[in-house]
């Protein structure tokens, strides 16, 4: 028999308001079991917690029910308080009387009725409950970096900082990711190249740092501390270790009408090509969609011209293991398709572009040397509109779009404006909004500086249609504080497309089983106090991935997110969770279910040899689980037809009591 | 009735949630009868929002309307403007002797290039 202890907390006025504490303690005292009983103000400040321990001593408690908050707030802190007066942490149970009962009630009478009953349901369990010692894993000291932008460059470069190995995994040719294709950045107009070039130079020779580029995460398993993971190299038909960069390839390659994915297609690559000068690696790669030798065995001409002897047609996909102590995610981003929003014409005239082929047309190593020309004809623009929140702020009924602010698009269709006006007077610029949000450091300054020193047209409304009219485009628009339908006859069109996570992210979560939201924003473990933390253990967090960013947020978050890898790699040990599922053999059938539904992987099955009556034995499949991959779900214990299945500290028989002392009368 | 009895019975002949738009005046900006309406779509939305209906149902913009539903099509809210702009027209038209012609005097007004959209709003709006 369990000698318990119950502790009515009052949460201030956040229990006490709707509960009757010191009835709840009073009901509670009549229960079977239980010698102590009493109520306090803040249960888990320090007195609430010396209360607690002196009963254990005093009352020589075997078991402990703390009537509070919710267990995701409080379990953990009288769980220590527990172990520091010399009981088992799992002896101790909670029943949320707090958000299951006070803040839903308001009626002290049903809310007091409740709170006795959610209190008899834990002190049952607490009969049942079983001391229980964790285990203890290793840590493999090397992180993996997912995505190698900007995001996933300054993770890398913190985590190797402090000493531990990391592998970015990046699927382009080079790393750098969207920052490398930015013209300026805003709100101090630094160019992008300068800034981030040196990063991916430090991360290229930082003999810590690798980096699988053309590479792409295909497999993932075990837990934290220990995942095991396949990476897939893609074959780029190129041996890095001998190409020296030279590009003396790209120059011969016959083969020139290739979309060029780094300038979005508004100019064309080889198909033997490095996406732009600073590349890292500064390798060249073979596209084999369009690479005559590839499809018909006919030219080798890079081959030919190669002195480094590097190019090897006969390259395969290769995949490589390695064992890492914790995942960054840092996929990043991408434009959404401007497919559903043809009223702005996009489809039907090239010089209706968004924002970041306008960046690939400043650019001075885009598609026109940084002269900003028409795509159409080559020709100078002197009328430019630019239509802000294309695809964002959308409602979720109107099927297109996203729901959210991209964030990113005020600040830098200021800053194209801005600097057409800088680099062209004679340009007329429009800027259509909705709402110019610009919360951040010198951000505000940034937009008036382009109404006020630099003469931009900010017009108060949205562009209905862009009509195409010879060489010009038509468009049409509101102005709301005039109260006027304009027509501008516009040279240029740039729309802020909304901006959504890359496409890789999805899988990727699956195989992380690291969750996600409903636009496939990676969810943080916490929004406010966990921010670059997935809720699965030993994945974390890092840029445009779990929500729109700008680079100063982004490389904020990723350092952060290498902070929080550097103090697990630190770790020698991980203490797991002992509420682990185990089989029970004698019941097992060996009938697979649980290994179906097992989320992580954690149940495997082996043929075992059982006595039987009369010296025979018999042999009989049966479910074994791995303590150390389980995460405690349950899902296994309710999918085992046989019962077999049993969850450490939420037995099924636990579980019954409980739901036995609720409809007890 | 009163203002607010007005604004709910528009909103209960349309069926629209007026509190979903974000001002962003992208249904006024697609409007091809911007130039003949004296309110324009947007504005339906804030007045019938701000219970100003008299204002609306006295207006020629309700008849001025072409039902062409571009700014419902556009409006990335799912706001629904031309569904006001409907509802008001079938206030006006509902009440006693407020029909602006008869039914049949419809059908000779279209040719063949007439869009069947046009006709079944053209009835609603000339007809009870």
């Amino acid at each position: 028999m369990q000698r318990i202890g119950v502790f009515v907390c009052w949460c201030g006025s956040n229990i006490a308001g709707t509960v009757d504490v010191h009835a709840v303690a009073e009901a509670l005292k009549n229960e079977s079991g239980v010698v102590f009983s009493t109520d306090y103000q803040y249960m888990c400040s320090q007195a609430g917690q010396d209360i607690i321990k002196n009963a254990i001593a005093e009352h020589k408690l075997t078991g402990i029910v703390v009537c509070s908050c919710s267990p995701r707030m409080h379990e953990a802190t009288f769980r220590k308080t527990a172990a520091a007066a010399g009981l088992n942490p799992y002896m101790v149970e909670i029943a949320n009387i707090r958000e299951q009962c006070s803040w839903v009630h308001k009626d002290m009478l049903s809310g007091t009725e409740k709170a006795v009953i959610l209190g008899r349901a834990a002190i049952a369990k607490v009969h049942l409950n079983a001391p229980l010692i964790p285990g203890q894993s290793p840590v493999a000291k090397r992180a993996l970096v997912i995505g190698g932008g900007i995001a996933g460059i300054q993770t890398a470069l913190d985590i190797a900082d402090a000493g531990f190995p990391v592998d970015i995994v990046e699927t382009k040719p080079t790393i750098g990711g969207k920052m490398a294709q930015l013209d300026k950045t805003f709100p101090t107009l630094d160019c992008a190249a300068c800034i981030l070039t040196p990063k991916m130079v430090d991360a290229a020779q930082n003999e810590l740092i690798k980096i699988y580029s053309y590479s792409e995460v295909s497999q993932v398993s075990g837990y934290v501390g220990n995942f095991d993971v396949t990476i897939k190299r893609r074959a780029r038909f190129v041996k890095e270790d001998l190409c020296t960069g030279c590009g003396l390839c790209t120059e011969k390659c016959p083969q020139k009408k290739v979309p060029n994915e780094f300038n979005l297609g508004m100019d064309t690559r080889r198909a033997i090509y490095i996406p732009f000068a600073q590349a890292v690696p500064k390798v060249a790669t073979i596209d084999p969609d369009y690479c005559t030798m590839l499809k018909t065995g006919k030219c080798g001409i890079c081959s030919k011209v190669c002195t480094a002897g590097a190019i090897d047609y006969t390259a395969k996909d290769e995949f490589i293991t390695e064992k890492y102590g914790a995942i960054v995610v840092a996929t990043g981003y991408n434009p959404i398709s401007m497919e559903k929003f043809d009223e702005f014409a996009y489809s039907q005239s090239k010089d209706v572009i968004t924002s970041l082929e306008f960046e690939r047309l400043t650019n001075a190593a885009g598609p026109t040397a940084g002269k900003l020309l028409r795509p159409s004809d080559g020709e100078h623009p002197h009328k430019i509109v630019f239509v802000q929140c294309v695809g964002s702020r959308c409602d979720s009924c109107a099927e297109k779009g996203k729901e959210y602010c991209s964030k990113i698009c005020c600040m830098y269709t200021a800053k194209h404006a801005m600097l057409t006006r800088d680099k062209y007077p004679d340009t007329e610029v429009y800027v259509f909004y909705i709402d110019v949000r610009t919360p951040g450091k010198a951000f505000d300054e940034f937009y008036r500086r382009a109404v006020e020193e630099y003469g931009v047209h900010y017009v108060k409304g949205m562009v209905g249609k862009v009509v195409p009219q010879g060489k010009k485009l038509m468009v049409q628009a509101s102005d709301l504080i005039d109260g006027k339908q304009l027509h501008i006859d516009a040279d240029l069109v740039v729309l802020a497309a909304a901006i959504e996570p890359d496409k890789s992210a999805r899988p990727l979560a699956t195989m992380l089983t690291a969750s996600m939201d409903t636009n496939d924003f990676f969810t943080e473990a916490h929004p406010k106090l966990r921010p670059v933390e997935s809720p699965t253990a030993g994945v974390f967090l890092s840029g445009a991935c779990q929500g729109p960013k700008d680079i100063p947020e982004t490389v904020s978050q990723a350092s952060a997110a290498a902070a929080k890898v550097i103090g697990l790699l630190c770790k020698d040990h991980l203490t797991g969770n002992p509420c682990v599922a185990s089989a029970n053999e004698m019941l097992c059938s060996g009938c697979s279910q649980c290994a179906n539904v097992c989320p992580y992987g954690a149940i495997t099955y082996s043929e075992k040899e059982f006595r039987m009556p009369n010296r025979t034995t018999l042999m009989r499949r049966v479910a074994s689980v791995n303590p150390a991959v389980c995460q405690g779900c349950g899902a296994c214990t309710v999918a085992c037809p046989s019962g077999a299945m049993d969850l450490n500290g939420f037995k099924n028989n636990q579980i019954m009591a409980e739901v036995d002392a609720i409809c007890r009368n | 009735m009163t203002n607010e009895q007005l604004k709910q019975e528009i909103l209960r002949i349309s069926n629209v949630n007026v509190t979903k738009c974000m001002k962003c005046g992208k249904c006024t900006a697609s409007c091809p009868a911007y130039d003949e309406m004296e309110y324009h779509p947007h504005q339906f939305v804030s007045m019938v929002n701000n219970g100003d209906i008299q204002p609306l149902l006295n207006s020629d913009s309700i008849y001025r309307c072409l039902s062409c539903f571009a700014c419902m099509e556009r409006c990335p809210r799912g706001v629904e403007p031309a569904k006001l702009v409907e509802a008001v027209r079938l206030m006006a038209v509902r009440k006693q002797g407020a029909n602006r012609m008869k039914a049949e005097d419809v059908p000779c007004m279209l040719d063949e290039n007439t869009p069947g959209q046009l006709l079944v709003s053209a009835f609603r709006k000339y007809s009870k």
